[in-house]
């Protein structure tokens, strides 16, 4: 769905849903799955309904996935770093362990 | 020469929350004019929305710089007086709780404390108005905004077939910005009122003597209409349509009912002030018909009902990053007045010039407003079956349902729909929910009101909260949760 203009100058490594995904470090979660072709990010807690990022500003909360075990965290607003283990988020989030 | 009170130990002088251009521009000055000052945004990199990763840009060169615009490259130089300053600039930090005497509860890469400052400026700028219409909560559905963030963070652009449907000049610069990087729409639903044209036509005159952004967008508008496959005006009754993703657009425009297939929708329909903070604050807001939003009720400077809280920005109302910069500069000789660092007839001295350019500005700003102000299908939208509350799935047809009930207004309809208690807050939903309550109960939206704004205001776990630490923090009771999964209580 969208594509790089340029190279990227740092990469790294993050795995989604057991994929591997190179990204620029320190760009946001949410634009590096887009670019991988994520297509959605969580299903509803009400619906389960498939949600992907909407604003890209930290607003709508629709980019919601697990990373490294915390659940809740808002793709756009988290910065990729190497070793990260993404998951989407499934319903709402399981305080007391994984889910 | 005034002497400025010695602050209490741990007090800074002027708290910002926001490194957008109005944040930016305050701390500068207030920096110039003697004050501590300390800046808190959330990004990791100054800049705010519109100079968004202005200073990776930079480095990319002058062709990534000319894409993006004129007004992107001013960000530049701000960004670096703001660098040479000697403001305590905090990024990855958010403002999570406001005190009306001060206090900020802030969440940053550390945990969370709280800080006490003398004089609070919000500059937390504005969102993408929501656009509730059927289909908005589908994949590969985004504000137009949502492109540009990540074409300037991430050099991203759509490879695939994209519609833009909306009104407003975000609708042509991201147009012009995406077909410049080869990227263009294969089609531009321009959601402009026709009957707009008419009203907003007696204004044009004094808007293009303000300035030339009438001029360039107009150019921008008519280049899009060449390049592009596909460009109808008037559109109305968009909706989306896919199996768990967008596919399709289907659209009214010139009398006639259309349907386009597409893998990315684009929506905007203007921006609207982030009142989360200063409502949360307490301080008073009214509602603008024109803007169709709430905002803050500032005096000319940016204070507030709250003695000591200043709004800055397109938080104070919308118009624009240039405007913003001016009335950024315009509130820290406020704040540094009131701090007594700063005779009044010094600050109206310093400010004349900044006054006289949002003077400039007005006409052109009235003129945007009349233009595009959104058709009443996005403020309320007709169809029952359209979601208004994204997170908890709250349609505009369970809303008037309440309504019937007796709900007057959003706060009484979130009770029995749960419509505003999902993770954005109602920042999605609020604007929608009180539309649809205000004309179900024959209502005016003043009279309607909006949701009581109540911290966290930005997400912080328990476990952070407990660990809270700084000056003002309640005395240490104990952990406030089990610290065990044994110690968890049976379900």
């Amino acid at each position: 769905m969208l594509k790089r203009l340029h190279e990227i100058a740092s990469p790294v490594e993050f795995e989604f849903e057991g994929e591997t995904v190179v990204a620029q470090e320190g760009e946001s979660l949410a634009a590096a799955l887009l670019a991988h072709g994520a297509g959605d990010f969580r299903k509803t807690p009400v619906s389960g309904a498939p949600r992907a990022p909407y604003c890209m500003i930290g607003v709508c909360f629709d980019c919601l996935v697990e990373v490294d075990g915390r659940p809740n965290r808002q793709a756009c607003m988290t910065p990729a770093r190497a070793g990260m283990k993404v998951r989407r988020q499934k319903g709402t989030a399981n305080v007391k362990g994984g889910s | 020469m005034n002497e400025m009170a010695k602050p209490a130990a741990g007090t800074v002088d002027l708290a910002i929350v926001g490194a957008g251009p109005a944040g930016l521009a305050a701390a500068v000055t207030a920096c110039e004019l003697g004050l501590s000052v300390t800046v808190f945004d959330e990004q990791a990199a100054p800049g705010g929305q519109i100079y968004r990763a202005v200073e990776a840009g930079m480095s990319r060169g002058n062709a990534w710089m000319s894409m993006l615009g004129e007004e992107y490259g001013r960000g530049a130089e701000l960004v670096r007086r703001f660098r040479a300053s000697h403001a305590d600039y905090r990024p990855g930090t958010a403002v999570f709780d406001i005190s009306a005497d001060g206090g900020l509860g802030i969440l940053g890469p550390q945990g969370a404390t709280w800080i006490e400052a003398r004089c609070v400026l919000v500059a937390t700028g504005a969102m993408e108005r929501p656009v509730p219409v059927p289909g908005w909560t589908l994949p590969g559905v985004m504000g137009v905004g949502a492109v540009q963030t990540m074409l300037k963070a991430s050099g991203l652009v759509p490879d695939t077939r994209t519609v833009i449907a909306g009104s407003g000049p975000l609708v042509y610069l991201a147009a012009h910005q995406l077909a410049a990087a080869g990227a263009e729409p294969a089609a531009v639903l321009d959601t402009t009122p026709r009957g707009n044209y008419a009203q907003a036509a007696p204004l044009l005159a004094r808007a293009m003597l303000s300035g030339s952004e009438v001029r360039k967008g107009l150019a921008w508008r008519r280049d899009l209409k060449k390049r592009v496959d596909l460009f109808r005006t008037g559109v109305t009754r968009v909706g989306i349509e896919g199996d768990g993703h967008a596919q399709a657009v289907s659209f009214r425009a010139g009398g006639r009912d259309e349907q386009i297939e597409c893998d990315l929708v684009l929506l905007h329909e203007g921006v609207v002030p982030n009142t989360q903070l200063a409502m949360a604050a307490g301080a008073a807001h009214a509602w603008d018909p024109l803007q169709a939003c709430w905002r803050p009720e500032v005096d000319d400077a940016g204070r507030t009902s709250v003695a000591g809280l200043l709004v800055a920005g397109d938080g104070a109302g919308i118009a624009g990053a240039d405007l913003a910069v001016e009335r950024g500069h315009i509130a820290a000789l406020a704040a540094a007045r009131d701090l007594g660092a700063l005779t009044a007839q010094e600050a109206v001295k310093q400010g004349r010039e900044a006054h006289a350019r949002l003077r400039r500005k007005a006409p052109l700003r009235r003129f945007l407003d009349r233009l595009y102000r959104p058709r009443e299908e996005v403020l309320v939208p007709p169809d029952d079956a359209t979601v208004v509350c994204r997170c908890e799935e709250v349609t505009a047809g369970e809303l008037r349902k309440v309504a019937a009930m007796g709900c007057p207004g959003p706060n009484q309809a979130k009770a029995f729909t749960r419509c505003g208690m999902g993770p954005c807050q109602s920042r999605m939903c609020g604007l929608a929910a009180a539309a649809v309550l205000a004309e179900a109960n024959g209502n005016t939206m003043a009279e309607t009101g909006y949701l009581r704004i109540r911290p966290p205001i930005k997400p912080i776990t328990v476990g952070e909260l407990a660990a809270l630490d700084g000056v003002g923090a309640p005395p240490d009771t104990g952990p406030l949760l089990p610290t065990s999964p044994d110690e968890m209580p049976e379900e």
